[in-house]
């Protein structure tokens, strides 16, 4: 699992994004997308966690567990999931309390919106609480 | 009483009734979910009856919670989590008792089931392994035979239930009229279990 190019943490410690979907390439694509959307500086750390190992739809929490240690600055991580086994597995995975890292958080958000709220957010050094109130308010953006 | 051997053999048990009712379960699966729940199962499961080879927890507890986490770790769809919890929560809740009777089972199976209603915020009615487990749970405190009764009947009762959770509640009104695969396995799940007691 390796973060999104570009998409380093700096000197700070920001707030690790983890982007779980069904489909390796949705989770790839909204982080690309939500970093590029963060403008230049200094970006929050993105890892997707996509699809299944060996390919094909669905979850793993092995991905999952590999992209929240690798967002982890010490800032915490707010995971963020598209639907059903997706979430089912970061939940199961919470409640076993060793598998994330200390300040691993499930966020409620609409998953490209939310990503792209929570990237630029957590992109300016802002807590973990701010990040996932930012992401949460994604659900309010109406389109029409 | 049961020890760590008899839970051992419940999963071995439901490992090979999965492997041999995978089909039917991912064409159960097929009309409301994404024809993977057979495959997603029969890959759990082999991995928990691979794994209980390899190693020998000694309590019933430690082997339900190995069993649980080879589950949410392989099977790749919901019901990993799902049932993956339903096994750590029971095992759990056996604590680190080297024996347990039936009637510590059904309550600890109790706990399990509800930290699955919990997980996946299904109740009883709305097309899940709930309608399977809940009615099973409440039949163990009788007889293991009794659980795999009111566990079959409950995943037929299914049937004419429109979804309210997971992939098949997309489908609404035209989920109704076939038998949920979730309550399927789980019944699967405790027809082994008491085929283990030799009931």
């Amino acid at each position: 699992m390796s973060d999104v190019p570009g998409t380093t943490g700096g000197g700070e410690k920001l707030v690790g994004i983890v982007l779980v979907s069904h489909s390796a390439a949705v989770a790839a694509s909204v982080a690309e997308l939500a970093t590029g959307l963060a403008g230049g500086g200094t970006t929050a750390p993105v890892a997707p966690a996509g699809g299944i190992e060996g390919g094909g739809f669905g979850t793993s929490s092995e991905l999952i567990s590999a992209a929240a240690a690798a967002v982890d600055r010490g800032a915490g991580v707010a995971v963020l999931a598209d639907l059903g086994s997706a979430v089912l597995t970061v939940k199961a995975l919470l409640a076993e309390g060793d598998e994330l890292p200390a300040g691993t958080r499930l966020v409620d958000a609409p998953f490209v919106e939310g990503a792209v709220a929570a990237v630029v957010t957590a992109s300016t050094g802002a807590d973990l609480a701010a990040v996932e109130a930012a992401a949460a308010d994604a659900y309010g953006y109406r389109k029409v | 009483m049961l020890d760590a051997d008899f839970f051992r053999r419940w999963m071995t048990a439901t490992a090979a009734s999965v492997d041999r009712e995978a089909e039917r379960l991912t064409a159960l699966d097929s009309p409301i979910g994404d024809a993977d729940h057979g495959s997603n199962l029969q890959r759990g499961f082999r991995a928990v009856a691979a794994t209980l080879e390899k190693e020998a927890p000694e309590t019933p507890g430690a082997v339900l919670m190995l069993a649980g986490r080879q589950l949410i770790s392989t099977v790749g769809g919901a019901s990993g989590p799902l049932y993956g919890t339903l096994l750590r929560r029971t095992g759990k809740a056996l604590g680190d008792a080297a024996e347990v009777d039936q009637q510590e089972l059904a309550r600890a199976l109790r706990t399990g089931v509800d930290a699955v209603m919990q997980l996946g915020g299904a109740a009883p009615g709305d097309k899940t392994m709930i309608d399977t487990l809940v009615p099973a749970v409440d039949a163990l405190g009788g007889s293991f035979a009794a659980a795999r009764t009111a566990a079959e009947e409950g995943a037929l009762s299914t049937t004419p239930l429109q979804a309210r959770k997971g992939r098949a509640s997309y489908l609404g009104e035209r989920s109704i009229g076939h038998q949920d695969p979730g309550a399927t396995s789980s019944a699967l799940l405790i027809a082994a279990l008491a085929e283990t007691a030799g009931e």
